[in-house]
């Protein structure tokens, strides 16, 4: 069986930072691993390890060379090896859409013919939550979208999951293989990479695949949308601000809150 | 002209909130461009819910009666079918758990451009579409480049639909590729019913992020003892395990309203503030004079939870 699990190396901003043009100034990103991924990662990884037949674990990002290092992580934590797939092509693109990665990563799942795929629900970045089920759309596979359980009974050929629904309410469904599935954080507990593991990473695989290695050419990365603003929202606070120090601000937080009948035992 | 189907959603017998607010959005989006409002019920008890939807704004209901909950492989099929029917230009979705799980296979198999968890919505001759990114630090805008396009609503965004119309209803029906029908809902469960009801307190300290580690946890539970608040949280902690999940506040746990609501190291992501944002009083503590919980916030400390917390613990012993 093998389980290809996207991956995407995401930029965090720092409390204070500018923009320059339609991004965030480089000096205020933090490059790592999109913190739905991690939790995709680890559940592929448990499933190759919790299973009596041979699982390879494919990780397949779309990412710059620079997010080598971010997907190693995932090489050392467990995954066997990785694609890259960049291209010139791609240099400059402000936004990608669902779209065009659906292309893309259609490509690369025609190339490695997984079982099952497995998604973070959303990336911290753009946030478009999509291409998961995107994809599986695309591939002609089942799919369920925001799982965090995951039961999977590949002899039965069906996956057990739990859907996180709103208020607090999880959706019990059984889904076809193959299938894609977006992974809802909290499903497990991602493990930290042994110093074996960032080891073994090393000389692991991450294979740089170009448009032409997928048989795709410029037009595959065409977006039908176009960033024309990036700003920051204007702060809408009208609250009341406690100024000075701790004791100061605690003390003044303490009155309001006495005033309004709290802690007055 | 622009036509726009919007498709509602329910849920074990209720049309979810998010139906309504796609009413308003729909009808805006409409505008004064001479085009019609469609909506699509599919599933349920599609004739009530017809009704409850009978709106103004709303020029056609258009009822598939097929199934009792929702299902993402029969809802593709229905829109897929209702939109080579009605030829919209806009197919408008909600951005809601459910709506992730279907809408974005709809705009593949349409082959339309799809944008997600929408803010705002402009036509003028062509879409342009505002959402947020990187956890809400910066806002954009999105510019549809094709005649078409598929976007979801977050939630909230949109006021409710209200006022009563006449829109016509009608049946629609298709041939069902039950082929293609590949998933199957068993059953719902109420996750982590616990013996602490948070939506039941009159005061809550719910701590975030900004607690750094599990042991520190302590500290605000001390806090919540002093004041005779009950502890509650927002997503991450209960992620790493550090609380259980029925102390959940936001999108996927507990919608809570109590008298005070003290954010303890909490950013307000949208997803928390969905389930806190009807409490009386809001405090928030954070470190960051710009994170989104003081937007809402009534009164705010930009400050260290470490050294505020136990100043605020002193005052009440």
């Amino acid at each position: 069986m093998k389980v290809l699990v996207t991956v995407k190396e995401v930029a965090e901003v720092e409390e204070d930072f500018e923009l320059d043009g339609l991004r965030v100034a480089d000096q205020y990103l933090d490059y790592d691993l999109n913190e739905w991924d991690e939790y995709a990662v680890e559940e592929a990884v448990q499933i190759a390890e919790e299973s009596d037949d041979d699982v390879e674990v494919v990780a397949v990002t779309i990412g710059p060379e620079r997010s080598e290092e971010t997907i190693r992580m995932a090489l050392a934590k467990g995954v066997d090896r990785a694609v890259r797939v960049w291209d010139d092509a791609l240099d400059g693109v402000d936004l990608l859409d669902v779209g065009a990665k659906t292309r893309l990563l259609s490509a690369v799942v025609e190339e490695e013919g997984p079982d099952l795929v497995l998604t973070g629900v959303q990336a911290n970045d753009d946030s478009f939550g999509a291409t998961g089920v995107s994809l599986a759309s695309a591939i002609d596979f089942e799919w369920a979208a925001v799982v965090n359980a995951l039961d999977l009974d590949a002899d039965g050929g069906v996956a057990n999951v739990r859907r996180e629904l709103e208020g607090g309410v999880e959706e019990l469904t059984e889904v076809d293989l193959p299938a894609v599935l977006t992974i809802q954080t909290g499903i497990n507990e991602p493990r930290y990479a042994s110093l074996r593991g960032i080891r073994q990473a090393q000389s692991k695989e991450i294979k740089p695949l170009a448009l032409s290695d997928l048989g795709l050419d410029a037009a595959a990365v065409e977006s039908d949308l176009v960033l024309t603003d990036v700003y920051e929202p204007e702060t809408e606070s009208d609250a009341t601000y406690f100024e000075g120090d701790a004791g100061e601000q605690a003390a003044d937080l303490a009155t309001v809150l006495r005033e309004k009948g709290v802690g007055a035992q | 002209m622009s036509d726009v189907l919007a498709v509602v959603e329910h849920r074990r017998g209720s049309l979810r909130d998010v139906s309504f607010e796609l009413v308003t959005a729909g009808a805006d989006l409409v505008g004064d461009t001479g085009g019609d409002l469609h909506l699509a019920v599919i599933g349920g008890d599609v004739d009530a819910f017809a009704e409850a939807l009978s709106l103004a704004g709303v020029d056609a209901i258009h009822t598939v009666a097929e199934g009792d909950e929702f299902n993402h492989d029969v809802y593709v099929q229905a829109v897929e079918a209702l939109s080579e029917e009605l030829d919209p230009t806009y197919v408008l979705m909600g951005n809601t758990v459910n709506g992730l799980d279907y809408a974005p296979a709809v705009a593949e198999r349409l082959d339309l451009p799809l944008v997600t968890d929408a803010i705002g919505l402009q036509n003028d001759g062509g879409l342009v579409v505002t959402r947020e990114m990187y956890a809400s630090k910066v806002e954009s805008t999105v510019e549809v480049d094709a005649d078409r396009a598929a976007v979801t609503v977050r939630p909230g965004e949109w006021d409710a639909a209200e006022e009563p119309g006449e829109p016509t209803v009608e049946a629609f029906s298709f041939d069902l590729d039950e082929s293609r029908v590949r998933s199957r809902v068993t059953g719902f469960e109420e996750a982590g019913s616990g013996d602490v009801d948070i939506t039941d307190a009159d005061v809550l300290v719910s701590v975030g992020r900004g607690i750094e580690e599990e042991e520190n946890i302590e500290l605000v539970q001390e806090l919540a003892d002093a004041l005779g608040a009950t502890l509650s949280s927002s997503r991450p902690i209960v992620d790493n395990g550090w609380l259980p999940k029925d102390r959940q506040v936001g999108q996927s746990g507990k919608v809570v309203t109590p008298k005070f609501y003290i954010a303890i190291g909490i950013s307000g992501a949208v997803q928390h503030v969905a389930g806190m944002k009807g409490a009386e009083n809001i405090v928030a503590i954070n470190t960051d004079p710009d994170a989104p919980i003081f937007d809402i916030a009534d009164y705010g400390i930009v400050g260290d939870l470490f050294e505020v917390v136990p100043e605020l613990i002193e005052q009440f012993e």
